[in-house]
């Protein structure tokens, strides 16, 4: 067994099949560090980090592992203790692995992303201290995951892997600079290349002024992505919830739905995200009293039905949350209506 | 919360280190204020502020995989040209982030030096995220590294360019657990393994849980079975699907094998939501063998995926975008990939 004491993660233990042939690899245990959010570090951290693995593991890292956490590969169980204290006196704890919450992760955000509608690093370091039992203490049925993307950009991939993801979005107009639009103009032509391929076709460009439907934005990012300088997001920022997105292990790989269509992130921060906080802690509540071993939350409420996933954590279902309507039309419905005599016939 | 052990204070659930604390000035004088980014070459933006500060960025394509050597020498350059910050992006990309433009030749010039390109930015191949194959897990159908270093090596051109019609998103698992959910890629790579398990007998009451190895597997392939007297288990090769999840819960079940592993590959995923809904890639090889170090033939089929690409899609359209105008029958013709029946997609869980 390879971990440190009071941990149930973070620490992966590997060991050789061969290990008479292969002694020095006998061990080659692996630790997740969290990584500092939007990954930003100082050359200072850097070499501090370097002298640790060089001197209790095999000197050599991934930054990072998909999730997110920095990885020292290469080390001896009796390395450990060791190694884990003299990186959290460095400052840096271990991350989440097993069936536990991994270690959330987001996009670069406000910190040089001019999109960005809300602070994903701000959250993503208070969601991770938050629920430092859940990461470093497995409990839950299988991994949990949560990433927070800017805008509908989504950097991190959130949407393609994250049991909870969070995109920003907003809801005023996009804010145009005609002037920088006619710059553009010089450069490409802007109704083939942004007005043609608007997916809701919401954009008219006519007498070189850009107009956009807001109505029917379904804020997909394109036109902003294709001409930074002259369109910016609006404001009314905020963010969309998505849940049950995953890869293929253990059931076929699924990309969730949206939970929650517009999320006041920006308000909720001055709470402490106490919204979020309670939604993903019903979102746990539901999976631990009625998930299995190895399944995760999107295969549970695959299972179980959405309707009723809504119902037991409090939220009403809406358009947004399915791609179309039902088309089959086996609906079980919860309850029939019976005419009065045979009612007063019951009763009597 | 802190407890004390033999006379050291041991430090416990901190969380992780505060990113305030390690933003560069600049970036923390214009955090929220920026206004606009501009390409200025392949590989370097600039980000303009409100207040008129501008940030260059300089993107670098790192190997995920570092040495302490490798650490310490881009800790040098961030010394020398970045205040002592820099910083990594979601696809194993390193950031130098500059406030002063004249500093961006020569820290490239630096950097080239290094052996280290400078690139990933805009219609360009992206660096291909990948997971840990061969170096340290135990069901990788394939080596990640080393299928990813020998397409970097070729299709370099494209990383350091920005000669595609769309930016290309590649990515690499070395087993269907697709660690680093390669499934949204434009062209995603992956292990795979296409022979049942073995099953070690004698050594599946030491070393597994019989019912927890029967619950892994997802199509009830695994069966109780008393074989020389022992507990033990038998795989039905007729329903198993090679995914390697029996193996994860049951070492005595072992489901590597040089002759068979090999890998697949899927293409017209993303994750973007600009213009067309997020997407899963789709089979366009079922298999191909692995071949190290160089992986000829797996490289020979992305660049025919690439050539098409280049070739036939319109500027700004990618791959997803590309194969719905001209549908998937037009794609199969024109790279000349067989479609086979396991490109239709049967399977049905339970
Ligand atoms: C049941 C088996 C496994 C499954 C389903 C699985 C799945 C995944 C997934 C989906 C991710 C990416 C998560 C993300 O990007 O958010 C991941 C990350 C990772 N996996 Fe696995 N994996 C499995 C087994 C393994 C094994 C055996 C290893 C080898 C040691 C491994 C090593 C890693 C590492 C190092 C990361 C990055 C972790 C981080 O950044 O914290 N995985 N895994
Ligand atoms: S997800 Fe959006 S806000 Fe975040 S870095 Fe990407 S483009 Fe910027
Ligand atoms: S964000 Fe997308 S949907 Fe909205 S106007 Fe721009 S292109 Fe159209
Ligand atoms: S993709 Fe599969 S083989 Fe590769 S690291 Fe993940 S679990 Fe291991
Ligand atoms: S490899 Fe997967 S499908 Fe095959 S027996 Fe094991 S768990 Fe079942």
């Amino acid at each position: 067994m390879a971990g440190v004491r009071g941990y149930g993660g973070g620490i992966v233990g590997r060991f050789s099949d061969e290990p008479d042939e292969y002694p020095g690899v006998k061990e080659y245990h692996t630790a997740r560090l969290n990584q500092i959010e939007g990954f930003f570090y100082t050359s200072d951290v850097l070499r501090k980090l370097a002298d640790i693995c060089d001197e209790h593991a095999g000197g050599l890292f991934n930054f990072h592992g998909s999730t997110g956490d920095i990885q020292i590969l290469g080390f001896k169980q009796e390395e450990a203790e060791e190694l884990f204290q003299k990186c959290t006196h460095l400052g840096f704890d271990l991350g989440g692995s097993g069936s536990a919450l991994r270690t959330p992760s987001c996009c670069v955000g406000p910190a040089r992303c001019e999109w960005a509608t809300y602070d994903t690093l701000h959250i993503t370091d208070n969601l991770t201290r938050e629920f430092q039992n859940e990461m470093h203490r497995p409990t839950f049925n299988y991994k949990f995951k949560i990433k927070c993307a800017g805008c509908p950009n989504d950097c991190i991939a959130s949407g393609a892997r994250s049991d909870l993801s969070i995109v920003g979005v907003w809801k005023a107009n996009i804010r145009i600079d005609q002037k920088e639009v006619a710059e553009y103009a010089k450069k490409f032509d802007i109704k083939k290349y942004v007005v043609d391929k608007c997916p809701t076709h919401c954009m008219d460009y006519t007498d070189g002024k850009l107009t956009i439907d807001d109505s029917n934005c379904v804020k997909c990012m394109h036109c902003i992505n294709s001409m930074p300088k002259a369109l910016r997001p609006g404001l009314e920022k905020g963010a969309q919830i998505r849940i049950g997105a995953k890869v293929p292990m253990v059931q076929d790989p699924r990309l969730g739905f949206i939970l929650i269509p517009f999320y006041d992130v920006n308000k909720d921060k001055e709470e402490d995200y106490a919204f979020l906080k309670d939604l993903i802690q019903k979102i746990w509540d539901f999976w631990d009293e009625y998930g299995t071993n190895r399944e995760r939350v999107g295969e549970l409420i695959q299972r179980v039905g959405v309707g009723n996933f809504l119902e037991a954590i409090g939220l009403d279902p809406l358009p947004e949350m399915v791609e179309y309507p039902r088309a089959n039309p086996f609906i079980k419905f919860e309850e029939y209506l019976v005419p009065d005599d045979e009612e007063e016939g019951k009763e009597g | 919360m802190p407890d004390v052990d033999k006379g050291t204070v041991r430090i416990t659930d901190i969380g992780p280190p505060h990113y305030e604390d390690f933003l560069p000035p600049i970036i923390k004088r214009n955090y929220g204020k920026w206004l606009y980014h501009e390409i200025l070459k392949p590989g370097v933006m600039v980000h303009v502020s409100e207040s008129g500060e501008k940030l260059y960025t300089v993107r670098v394509g790192s190997t995920r995989i570092v040495s302490s050597d490798f650490v310490r020498e881009i800790s040098d350059l961030a010394d020398k040209y970045c205040g002592g910050y820099l910083k990594f992006t979601t696809r194993n990309n390193l950031e130098f982030l500059l406030d002063k433009e004249e500093n961006i030749e020569p820290l490239i010039k630096e950097v080239q030096a290094l052996g280290f390109p400078v690139g990933g930015i805009d219609h360009s191949l992206g660096n291909i995220v990948h997971t840990q194959g061969w170096l340290h897990c135990h069901t990788s159908a394939s080596y990640a590294s080393g299928v990813v270093k020998a397409l970097m090596d070729e299709f370099y051109d494209y990383f350091v360019s920005d000669k595609l019609p769309a930016k290309v998103r590649m990515a690499f698992a070395c087993c269907l657990n697709m660690c680093g959910s390669v499934g949204a890629s434009d062209i995603a790579i992956v292990g795979m393994h296409r022979r049942p398990p073995r099953v070690m007998a004698d050594r599946v009451k030491d070393l597994c849980e019989i019912p927890s190895t029967i619950a892994a597997c997802p199509v009830d392939a695994v069966r109780p079975k008393t074989i020389d007297g022992k507990p033990s288990v038998e795989i039905d090769e007729d329903r198993c699907v090679y995914c390697g999840n029996c193996y994860t819960v049951c070492p005595a079940l072992p489901i590597a094998d040089p002759l068979n592993d090999g890998v697949a590959i899927f293409i017209g995923g993303k994750v973007s939501n600009a213009r067309t809904k997020p997407t899963f890639s789709k089979l366009v090889v079922p298999w191909l063998p692995n071949n190290p170090p160089r992986w000829p033939e797996v490289i020979e089929a992305v660049r025919t995926i690439l050539e098409a690409y280049k070739e036939g899609a319109r500027k700004g359209e990618r791959v997803a975008e590309w194969i719905d105008r001209i549908g998937w029958p037009k794609f199969f013709k024109i790279t000349g990939f067989e479609f086979t029946k396991y490109h239709i997609d049967d399977f049905r869980i339970r």
